[in-house]
C-alpha cells in the first residue's frame, strides 16, 4: 500500500513521459521494416547515420505478425523506412490504408523498391504520386552515363548528378560524385502537384527488361523518368521514394564512382552524402518552417481587435523561424507575402523584414466591409508550407462615425434654420397682428 | 336580435363584476339589466363594448392553436431572423442595433443588419418585453415574440370597429371586427408564432387608413398628424407601406377628378404627406426613397397637383369672369403637368430617381418576374393566386364583397370612396400575388361587413315594422331616409316578414358557416410552424418530424464555430438563428450573384462544385430531402429553381440539361446531368439501399413517386456527416483537398 502514492505519482507524470516535445520536429522513433535481416548488416552505414544522428529505429522483419504502427490511437513512431520491395503482405495490422493514414496524419515515409517490386509497394507508391514502370524485370538502362566499374556490365549500374537545385532538400555543400544507382525507374503522375523529381535520370536513359531483346520502344524514356522523388504533402509529411534499395547499400556507398565519358574520378559515389542529406530533409532535420506570434492590431494600439473598420489603418506582424536541427533559428527572406483576403485579395504586400524573423508591414483596411482573411501563404521549395489563416471582419461606420458638421453643408444648415425661425415668427405675425 | 344580445350580455355582466370602467358605476349587484334603468344609448354602449371586448378575447385565441398543437415556437423562415435580431435588440440595446453589421450571414460579404431591415416589429416587441419585465412578470424574449403577432391581430379588432364605424355605422363596425377576428386570410400570418413583418404591419396599414379617412371627414389637423404617425409605425415595420403611399394619392386623385376637392383633403393630404415622409425618413432602411424612388413619385405629384388646385380655387376666388378663369385653368393645368413630367423625365434621366423596382413591377405586369427576375417567381408566395385560395382565406367574404360595394356606391362619401378604392386595388393586388390576400383581408372584411350590416339591419327592419304600427320605423334616429322609405314602399309586397325572417336565418346560416370555416382552416392548415412537421401514421395517430430542429441542434453542437453552411437560401436564417452558424447565402435575398453561385454549386458536377465551395471557404452543406417522409417541399423539388436562378447568371447552367423532353425526373430516365449534379447526389446519397415503403423496390423516393435513378452514388469531395432520423434534412462535411495529390 506504501506504493500507492508512488504508483499515482508515476501515474500522473505518464503524460508528461509520453510527451514528446512539439517544439521539435525532427523525427524520434522510426520503424524501419525489413524484407530480409541481412539488409540491417549490408546496410548498415545508412542505419548508422540516422541512428548518429538521435533516431531511435526499430528493426522489424515485413511478416513480423507483431508489425503495428500505432497502438490505442496513437502512433508509436514518427517516420517509416519501407526496405521490403518484395513484400506482398505485411504482418500485423500493416497494410496500404494503415501507412497512407500513416502519412496522411502527419508522419513521414521512405520506400524503396527494386526489380521485384510487390504490388503493395506499387500501389503505395501510386498513392503518393509516382508511378513504377509496369514491367516487372525493368530496369533503368543507360549506356552513356553509366557506372565505369571493373566489370563490363549491362550498363544498369548507372551515375547520375541530375540532382533537384534546393540547398533546403539537399543540403549546402554540393554533391560533386554521381550516385550509383541500380533498380528501376518511375514516372511522377502529372496530376500530381506535390511530387518532385530529386534525382533524374539523363535523357538517353530508358527502362527495359536487360535480359531481354528490345522488342517495342520503352515507355519510359529519358527526363521522364525519376530516380529519386520526394513529395511533401499538405500537412508536410514527407515521403522518398526510390527504385533501388542498393543505392542505401554499404557497397554503393563505399565505392568510388567515375561516369562513363567523363575523366573524373571519385574515390567514393555520392551515394552516402545524398542519402544522407535527403533522409535529414525528409525527417525534418531540415526545411522546417514555423510561424508564431501572428498579431495584427490598430495602428497605435497594441491589443488584437475582434472587428475592423473600413479606413482603418492596421499593422500586421508575424515571427517565422526555421528549424536548424537543434533549434529554432530565425527565417530570414524577403519574399514573404501577405493578403487581405475577401473572395479576392485586396490588400497584397511583401512583409518587410528585421532580419531576425519578424515580419511586420501596415496597410489600411479597404474601404469595403465583408468577413475579410489575413493569409500568408508561403509555400518554397523544401520548405514546409506556412499557410496562415485568420478571419475578421471589417464593419462600415456606425451612424454616429461619421462627421457631425461638414463645412460644404453650412448653407443647408442655414436653409433649414432659417426656415424654422421664419415659420415662428410668421406664425406669431399672422396669429396675433392683424 | 338586439334582444337576443341583451340576453347574452346580462348573463355575462353578471359573472364579470366589472366589464369595464365606465359602467361598473352603474353597477349594482343582483339587478338585471333592465331595473339597472339604463337608457337606450347606454344600453347600446355596453352591449357594443362588450361584444368588442368578446372579439378582442375571440382574435387573440383563436390564433393559438398553433401553440395548443405543438408548442411555443417561433414559425417558418423569416420569423427566425426577426426573432434572431430580437434578441439581439434586448441583449446589446438599440444602438447596437441599429448599427449591426453581421458577419454569419452572406459569407464573405456581410450584411449590415441594422440598416437593411424594417425594425418596426423588433422595437415593438421588444417594448412590450420591456414593459412586461418593468411589470415584474419574468417572461423570455420568444413568449413576447410568439405571441406579438396575435396581440396585434386583437388590436387590429379595435381599428377595424372605428373605421367601420367611420365608413358606415356602429353596427357595420362591430360586424367587421367580428369578421376580421377570424379571418382566414389574415390569420395565416398571425397566428401565434408567426413572428413576421405583416403581424403588426396590418394593424399599422389599417390604423393609417382609418386616421386618414377620419382626417378627411373632418378635415382636422391632428387627425392627419396621427395618421402621418400611423404611416411611420407602417413604414418601420413592412415594405407593403409603398402601397399606402400609392392608394392615399390615388385616391386623392380620384376625389379630385371626380370635383370632390375639399379644404378637408388639403389639410388631410399635405400634412399626411409631408409629415409621413419625414418621419419615414428617420427610418434607415428607406433613407431618401420617398424623394428618390419612382414608387413614391405618385404621392409627390399628386402633392404638387393640389398646390395646382388649392392655387386654382385662390383664383377662381379672385376672377369673376368665367371664361377668363377657364383659359386660366388651362394654361395652368398644362403648365404644370408639363413641369411635373419633364422633372420626372430629368430625374429619371439622370439617375437622380430610381426606376421602379422588380417587385413593383412583377405587381403591375404579373408574368415580368418569370420573365426576368427568377428569384422573385421563385418564391411560392408571390405565386398568382389560385381560385381555391381565394374561397379558403375569404369564404363568405367573397360574395358579400360585391354586395358590400353596392351599398358603398349607394351611399357614396369620401370616406366609401376611399373604401372601394382600397377593396379594389387590394384585390387587384391579391390575385397577382398570393401573400397580397393579407392586404385585401381588411378591405374584403370592412365591406362585407358594411353589406351584412346594412342587409340585417333593412331585414330587421321590416320585421319590426311589422309587427308595430307602420311607419314608426321612420321616427328612429339611427336609420336614413332611404331605407326607411325603402321599408315603406317594400310594405305592399306579400310574404314580406316571413321573407325577411327567412333571409335573416340564411344570413345566419351563411355567418355560423363562415365562423366553423375560418376555425377549421386555422386549426387545420394556418396553424402548422412549417419547422416541424405533422403527418397521420398508419393507425390515425399523429406523427412529429422535429429534423430541422435535430439538424440545428446538431450544427449548434458538433460543428466549429465559425463553420460556414451552404444550403439553398431557404433554410438561412433558421442555420444562424438556431444553429448559430454562418452560412453563404439566406432568405434576405440581398445578393442575387452570391445566390446564383450557390445554385451553380448545387446543379454542377461534384469536381466543379468543390471549386466553387472551396472559394467560398465552405465546410458544410446542408439539403432537405423529403424522399423518406413524402415531404415535398424539399430540396430536389425546387431545384429546378436553383437551375434556373444560377443560369440567369451564369450561362453555363442552362435548364434543359436538367430536363428530358421539357419534363422533370429523378428516376432512370432522368437527364444525365441531372443525376450526377451535386443536389441529386447529396439528396439521394445511400438512399438506393434504404426500403421506404413496403412493396416497393429500395430507392423508392416517396415526395415524387418514383424509384431513383441514380442508386450507387459515390462521393469524391464530401462525406456524409449528418442524416436526421427521418433524413428531412442532410448534412455533408466539405472534404480538404487530398493531402499527398
Amino acid at each position: 500500500m506504501a506504493n500507492l502514492p508512488m504508483f499515482l505519482t508515476i501515474i500522473s507524470f505518464l503524460p508528461f513521459l509520453c510527451y514528446s516535445s512539439p517544439e521539435n520536429p525532427t523525427d524520434r522513433r522510426i520503424l524501419v521494416v525489413l524484407d530480409d535481416i541481412g539488409l540491417k548488416s549490408s546496410h548498415s552505414i545508412f542505419f548508422k547515420s540516422l541512428q548518429t544522428r538521435g533516431l531511435e529505429l526499430d528493426f522489424k522483419l515485413a511478416d513480423d505478425p507483431k508489425i503495428s504502427l500505432q497502438r490505442f490511437g496513437q502512433y508509436l513512431y514518427d517516420g517509416l523506412i519501407l526496405f521490403s520491395p518484395t513484400t506482398e503482405r505485411f504482418g500485423g495490422s500493416l497494410d496500404l490504408g494503415a501507412i497512407l493514414d500513416f502519412v496522411d496524419s502527419g508522419h513521414d515515409l521512405i520506400i524503396t523498391t527494386d526489380v521485384s517490386a510487390s504490388g503493395l509497394i506499387r500501389s503505395i507508391a501510386t498513392e503518393c504520386g509516382v508511378d513504377f514502370d509496369e514491367d516487372p524485370s525493368a530496369m533503368v538502362i543507360d549506356h552513356t552515363s553509366y557506372a565505369v566499374s571493373d566489370t563490363e556490365g549491362d550498363h544498369t549500374l548507372i551515375a547520375s548528378d541530375d540532382f533537384i537545385q534546393s540547398d533546403v532538400i539537399l543540403g549546402s555543400t554540393t554533391i560533386e560524385a554521381p550516385v550509383l544507382y541500380k533498380g528501376i525507374g518511375h514516372s511522377l503522375n502529372s496530376a500530381n502537384s506535390l511530387v518532385l523529381k530529386v534525382l533524374s535520370a539523363s535523357p538517353s536513359a530508358y527502362s527495359a527488361d536487360p535480359n531481354s531483346k528490345l522488342s517495342s520502344p520503352p515507355l519510359l524514356t529519358g527526363l521522364a523518368i525519376s530516380l529519386v522523388s520526394v513529395v511533401q504533402a499538405r500537412n508536410n509529411a514527407r515521403i522518398m521514394i526510390s527504385g533501388s534499395l542498393e543505392m542505401f547499400s554499404n557497397r554503393l556507398f563505399r565505392s568510388g564512382a567515375q561516369k562513363a565519358g567523363s575523366s573524373n574520378r571519385y574515390e567514393k559515389s555520392g551515394n552516402e552524402q545524398f542519402v544522407t542529406e535527403l533522409s535529414k530533409w525528409i525527417f525534418h532535420e531540415r526545411g522546417h518552417l514555423k510561424a508564431a506570434n501572428v498579431r495584427h492590431h490598430k495602428v497605435g494600439e497594441t491589443d488584437e481587435p475582434a472587428m475592423y473598420r473600413i479606413n482603418d489603418d492596421l499593422e500586421y506582424s508575424v515571427e517565422i523561424h526555421e528549424w536548424s536541427g537543434k533549434s529554432w533559428e530565425p527565417y530570414v527572406s524577403n519574399d514573404v507575402q501577405i493578403q487581405f483576403y475577401m473572395m479576392s485579395p485586396y490588400v497584397l504586400k511583401t512583409l518587410s523584414s528585421d532580419q531576425k524573423g519578424k515580419y511586420f508591414t501596415s496597410f489600411k483596411v479597404p474601404d469595403i466591409y465583408g468577413v475579410f482573411q489575413f493569409k500568408v501563404e508561403y509555400q518554397r521549395l523544401g520548405y514546409t508550407s506556412l499557410s496562415l489563416l485568420k478571419q475578421i471582419p471589417v464593419r462600415p461606420f456606425k451612424h454616429n462615425e461619421y462627421e457631425r458638421f461638414i463645412k460644404t453643408a453650412f448653407p443647408y444648415y442655414g436653409a433649414s434654420f432659417s426656415a424654422m425661425a421664419g415659420f415662428f415668427i410668421f406664425s406669431i405675425v399672422y396669429l396675433y397682428y392683424k | 336580435m338586439v334582444g337576443k344580445m341583451e340576453a347574452v350580455n346580462g348573463v355575462k355582466s353578471g359573472s364579470n363584476s366589472s366589464p369595464s370602467t365606465f359602467q361598473s358605476a352603474f353597477f349594482k349587484p343582483d339587478l338585471s339589466l333592465k331595473s339597472l334603468k339604463l337608457k337606450t344609448k347606454q344600453q347600446e354602449l355596453l352591449i357594443r363594448v362588450s361584444i368588442l371586448t368578446l372579439v378582442y378575447i375571440l382574435a387573440f385565441i383563436t390564433r393559438l392553436f398553433s401553440v395548443l398543437r405543438y408548442e411555443s415556437m417561433i414559425h417558418e423562415f423569416d420569423p427566425y431572423f426577426n426573432y434572431r435580431t430580437t434578441l439581439f435588440l434586448t441583449e446589446k440595446g438599440f444602438y447596437e442595433f441599429w448599427n449591426w453589421f453581421d458577419s454569419e450571414s452572406w459569407y464573405p460579404l456581410g450584411r449590415i443588419i441594422g440598416g437593411t431591415l424594417y425594425p418596426g416589429l423588433m422595437v415593438t416587441a421588444a417594448l412590450i418585453y420591456s414593459i412586461i419585465r418593468f411589470l415584474r412578470f419574468a417572461v423570455h424574449i420568444r413568449e413576447v415574440c410568439v405571441l406579438t403577432a396575435p396581440f396585434f391581430a386583437s388590436n387590429t379588432t379595435i381599428v377595424a370597429y372605428f373605421f367601420g364605424k367611420e365608413l358606415w355605422d356602429s353596427g357595420a363596425g362591430l360586424v367587421a371586427a367580428a369578421l376580421i377576428a377570424i379571418c382566414p386570410g389574415y390569420i395565416s400570418r398571425s397566428v401565434a408564432g408567426s413572428y413576421d413583418n405583416e403581424g403588426v404591419a396590418i394593424f399599422a396599414l389599417l390604423l393609417t387608413f382609418y386616421l386618414f379617412v377620419k382626417a378627411v371627414n373632418t378635415g382636422s389637423l391632428a387627425w392627419a398628424l396621427a395618421s402621418a404617425f400611423g404611416y411611420f409605425y407602417m413604414v418601420s415595420a413592412w415594405g407593403g407601406y409603398v402601397f399606402i403611399i400609392n392608394l392615399i394619392p390615388l385616391y386623392a386623385m380620384v376625389l379630385l377628378i371626380t370635383g370632390r376637392y375639399s379644404m378637408r383633403l388639403y389639410v388631410a393630404y399635405n400634412c399626411m404627406y409631408i409629415l409621413g415622409m419625414l418621419l419615414a425618413m428617420q427610418i434607415r432602411f428607406v433613407g431618401f426613397q420617398h424623394v428618390q424612388s419612382g414608387e413614391h413619385m405618385a404621392a409627390m405629384g399628386v402633392f404638387f397637383l393640389m398646390q395646382v388646385f388649392y392655387f386654382l380655387d385662390w383664383v377662381k376666388h379672385l376672377l369673376s369672369d368665367t371664361k377668363l378663369f377657364q383659359a386660366f385653368l388651362r394654361i395652368t393645368v398644362t403648365c404644370a403637368v408639363g413641369v411635373g413630367a419633364i422633372a420626372l423625365g430629368v430625374g429619371t434621366a439622370s439617375g437622380y430617381i430610381s426606376p421602379w423596382t422588380g417587385r413593383f413591377y412583377s405587381l403591375l405586369d404579373p408574368t415580368y418576374a418569370k420573365d426576368h427576375i427568377p428569384i422573385i417567381a421563385s418564391v411560392s408566395e408571390h405565386q398568382p393566386t389560385a381560385w381555391s385560395s381565394f374561397m379558403f382565406d375569404f369564404h363568405i367574404l367573397l360574395f358579400l364583397f360585391p354586395a358590400g360595394l353596392y351599398f358603398c356606391f349607394k351611399r357614396l362619401s369620401d370616406a366609401t370612396i376611399f373604401i372601394v378604392m382600397y377593396g379594389l386595388t387590394s384585390m387587384y393586388f391579391a390575385g397577382v400575388m398570393v401573400r397580397l390576400i393579407l392586404v385585401a383581408t381588411p378591405a374584403m372584411c370592412l365591406i362585407s361587413a358594411i353589406a351584412v350590416s346594412a342587409t340585417i339591419k333593412n331585414l330587421t327592419q321590416l320585421v319590426r315594422t311589422k309587427s308595430k304600427v307602420a311607419h314608426t320605423g321612420s321616427s328612429k334616429g339611427t336609420t336614413s331616409g332611404k331605407a326607411s322609405s325603402k321599408a315603406s314602399l317594400d310594405q305592399s309586397l306579400p310574404f314580406q316578414r316571413n321573407g325577411a325572417v327567412a333571409l335573416l336565418i340564411g344570413a345566419f346560416y351563411l355567418l355560423c358557416k363562415y365562423v366553423t370555416h375560418c376555425t377549421w382552416v386555422t386549426s387545420e392548415a394556418y396553424s402548422s410552424p412549417s419547422i416541424v412537421l405533422a403527418a397521420r401514421g398508419a393507425y390515425g395517430n399523429r406523427v412529429i418530424f422535429d429534423d430541422y430542429r435535430e439538424a440545428y441542434f446538431w450544427l449548434r453542437q458538433n460543428t466549429p464555430p465559425d463553420a460556414k453552411v451552404m444550403s439553398w437560401w431557404d433554410y438561412g436564417y433558421q442555420i444562424t438563428a438556431m444553429g448559430n452558424r454562418t452560412v453563404i447565402v439566406d432568405n434576405n435575398t440581398w445578393n442575387n450573384t452570391h445566390i446564383a453561385t450557390v445554385g451553380r454549386a448545387m446543379s454542377s458536377y461534384e469536381d466543379e462544385a468543390y471549386e466553387i465551395m472551396r472559394s467560398l471557404d465552405v465546410d458544410y452543406v446542408l439539403v432537405v430531402f423529403g424522399g423518406v417522409t413524402g415531404y415535398s417541399s424539399d430540396d430536389i423539388n425546387k431545384f429546378l429553381w436553383m437551375v434556373r436562378i444560377g443560369g440567369g447568371v451564369f450561362p453555363v447552367i442552362k435548364e434543359p440539361d436538367y430536363l428530358v423532353n421539357g419534363e422533370y425526373r429523378v428516376d432512370k430516365g432522368a437527364a444525365p446531368k441531372m443525376l450526377n449534379c451535386l443536389m441529386y447526389k447529396l439528396s439521394y446519397y445511400r438512399f438506393g439501399e434504404l426500403q421506404t415503403e413496403y412493396g416497393k423496390p429500395p430507392g423508392y423516393d416517396r415526395a415524387r413517386g418514383a424509384e431513383i435513378g441514380n442508386k450507387d452514388i459515390k462521393l469524391e469531395y464530401l462525406e456524409e456527416a449528418f442524416t436526421t432520423s427521418n433524413w428531412i434534412v442532410r448534412i455533408y462535411k466539405v472534404k480538404p483537398p487530398n493531402n499527398r495529390w
